[in-house]
């Protein structure tokens, strides 16, 4: 999906004036040819886009499914989707940062932070649910704001700004929490109804599911519309219904997977209408433009008057905000926060995650969407070990390795786009 | 009485911690002219340009825009007076696609969002009109030619309707038939009333051109000629500093900025 979007513009070349209209089956034909073409050619050149963080995914679940049938089964389908949910918002924050070509080491810490900041006010001092809510994610804004303008202002590169903040909020954390340790939440409250609640009525899901294709449809369908009345390059309706159909069939099969077990988790409901609203402010607005080319060259984007301060310190506010919100869900899965909270290796995963998902490294190119797709992979593989009884030391030497070959994909796609050019 | 000239630098001075790279530095840019800046490396040029399009703004000196006095103190001030520059080392974001590049900072929106299409068309109806080898639109700008790179570049420049364009060395990575593409392109501006600059280092690019040079050594004037009337020599003659009546002063000055 998210290379779809991508390359939205670019499949079709305005064709001569005067062509005689091909028959349909033709223009199918074409259409197949000319999408298959652009796909070797951006291959070719470097842009693999989500394709390999694809492959890997089918790879591990055929793999673990070979292993145990109930890998796949309804019930740990379902409950995996929940699980990306926390350390996955966290990962979204991870991807704007890296976007910047920078890296935000504290959202651990930020995570741990709010949750506690949350089960202090709410559970020990009686704050409604909502109000802890707002100002525990506000806290981990503030957090992020913080590190951000010192990171913008003082041009230290975010990484050790950010570990400097690691440190600081995580005494904040257990400064907050003091002798109490661990605080359990209530369980049927607000934050615990997060990762609890399903939408057990089979029409949400498909009913959702629908309205997503829908709207995508109408989108490209307008936007086609619109390029066809000025005489610019579109695409076909028939590559629109295609391009529709597939992600329609995904969306359908996941809520047929989920209403097979509880319904659609409320959890991964919020997690993709997070996902899909920051990958529009990302790549379709103003804001989005200057994260992007700030990634692409901080001097570049100087030049071209766009305000460098201003936008560095609303990403990692950005990161903050996510690591907060990722954090209270990490909280409700578990129902509880303690001293342990944001710690471990949620930090390396939120990261992992980000660059599995085909988020650069190197600045300026990933979408929110390899949030997703990277956090499905790691706690794929997280889960299948739990399934066939494989030791933790295994899935971190297996997810490393993952880790390991998406950095080296990464890089090299980066020179071969860069050797492209020179030819 | 004759228009004060378009843009006019008097005095302007700037220096890089003890290094002075530019001391009481006069320039006029008029409006339908080619004004040529030469220089051996090193002698300021760059930094001269730079200067002007806001990127690192003067220490000292007035700038003085139709006549009156006027504050550059970032690209934002540039851009708003309508002085539009393309950069030696272009200045492009690599990551972003063609149209991405080119709307940089001034991007059209429909309902709060980019638009995209709107961008698109426009791009396409700038470049075609500056190149025959109009660039895929939608690729990352690192992955096209260096000669469709400065393509971008230049368009780039153009797209707020400028009224002074800088060009530090746009033609030194092209070749030969992108050099005259971008020289016609130059001509034709002149002539609809832009003001230009122009540093190039090749002399015949320069006769070609440009209506005036103006010659920097060390940092500091070393002479205006008129194009039409001066000889190659003479010009020649004042960018090595060969008419100073010193022993010749080796530098060891970096260009480039």
């Amino acid at each position: 999906m998210v290379k779809e979007m991508r390359g939205k513009a670019d499949t079709t070349r305005t064709e001569p004036a005067g062509t005689p209209r091909p028959p349909r089956e033709r223009a199918v034909a074409r259409a197949v040819e000319s999408s298959v073409a652009m796909f070797r050619r951006k291959v070719r050149a470097g842009e693999l886009g989500s394709l390999p963080v694809v492959l890997v995914l089918a790879t591990v679940w055929i793999i673990f499914q070979s292993l145990n049938d109930n890998f796949l089964s309804p019930r740990n389908l379902s409950n995996l989707s929940v699980d990306i949910v926390g350390t996955g918002l966290i990962a979204v924050g991870i991807v704007f940062v890296l976007l910047l070509g920078e890296l935000d080491l504290s959202v651990g810490s930020i995570s741990g932070l709010a949750a506690a900041v949350f089960a202090v006010l709410n559970v020990n001092n009686g704050v409604p649910e909502w109000l802890a809510l707002v100002i525990a994610v506000l806290a981990g804004t503030a957090a992020g704001t913080v590190q951000g303008f010192s990171f913008a202002r003082t041009r230290v590169p975010a990484f050790v700004v950010t570990l400097a903040g690691l440190l600081t909020w995580n005494g904040l954390m257990l400064y907050i929490l003091g002798t109490s340790g661990t605080i359990n939440l209530d369980e049927n409250g607000l934050v615990a109804q997060l990762t609890n609640y399903y939408f057990t009525d089979d029409a949400v899901a498909y009913g959702l599911a629908a309205v997503a294709a829908g709207v995508v449809f109408l989108v490209s369908y307008q936007d086609a519309l619109r390029r066809r009345s000025v005489g610019m390059p579109h695409r076909s309706l028939q590559a629109l219904v295609v391009r529709t159909g597939a992600l329609a069939v995904i969306a359908f099969a996941a809520a047929y997977l989920l209403n097979r077990f509880q319904g659609l988790p409320l959890a991964l409901l919020i997690f993709l209408v997070m996902v899909a609203g920051l990958d529009i402010l990302l790549r379709r607005t103003h804001y989005g433009r200057q994260v992007y080319a700030l990634g692409g060259g901080v001097e570049a984007a100087r030049r071209a008057s766009l305000n460098v301060t201003g936008v560095q310190t609303a990403v990692l506010a950005v990161s903050g905000t996510m690591a907060a919100i990722g954090g209270l869900f990490l909280a409700s899965r578990i129902t509880s926060v303690s001293q342990s909270s944001g710690s471990g290796v949620l930090l390396l995963n939120a990261v992992a995650a980000a660059v599995i998902g085909g988020t650069s490294l190197f600045g300026g190119r990933g979408t929110t969407w390899s949030a997703v797709l990277g956090m499905l992979v790691i706690q794929s593989i997280a889960s299948g070990m739990a399934i066939t009884d494989t030791p933790t030391a295994v899935q971190f030497m297996i997810t490393g390795g993952v880790l390991f070959a998406a950095v080296v994909i990464d890089s090299v796609s980066r020179r071969t786009q860069e050797a492209h050019g020179r030819a | 009485m004759p228009a004060p000239p378009l843009l006019a630098l008097r005095g302007v001075c700037k220096r890089f911690g003890v290094v002075e790279v530019l001391s009481d530095v006069e320039l006029e840019i008029h409006a339908g002219q080619v004004v040529a800046l030469l220089g051996d490396n090193g002698a300021g040029k760059s930094t001269l340009v730079k200067v002007i399009s806001g990127v690192i703004p003067a220490d000292k000196g007035v700038i003085e825009w139709e006549g009156r006095s006027v504050q550059i103190r970032r690209p934002h001030d540039a851009r708003e007076l309508g002085i539009a520059t393309v950069y030696q080392d272009l200045a492009l974001c690599g990551n972003l696609d063609v149209v991405g590049n080119l709307f940089l900072g001034r991007e059209i929106r429909r309902f709060g969002f980019l638009d995209e299409m709107e961008m698109e068309r426009r791009s396409r109806h700038l470049l075609e009109r500056l190149t025959r080898g109009v660039p895929d639109l939608r690729a990352p700008v690192v992955s096209l030619s260096s000669g469709q790179r400065q393509t971008v570049a230049i368009a780039r420049s153009l797209l707020g309707d400028p009224r002074v364009l800088l060009l530090d060395e746009p033609t030194a990575a092209l070749g030969f038939e992108q050099t005259t593409e971008v020289l016609d392109l130059v001509d034709e501006l002149r002539d609809r009333g832009m003001g230009i600059v122009l540093i190039s280092h090749n002399m015949g690019d320069v006769k070609a051109l440009a209506d005036r040079a103006a010659v920097l050594r060390l940092g500091r004037n070393n002479g205006f000629f008129d194009v039409n009337t001066a000889s190659q020599e003479q010009i020649i003659a004042s960018v090595t500093g060969a008419t100073e009546n010193v022993p010749r002063q080796m530098t060891h000055r970096e260009a480039g900025w």
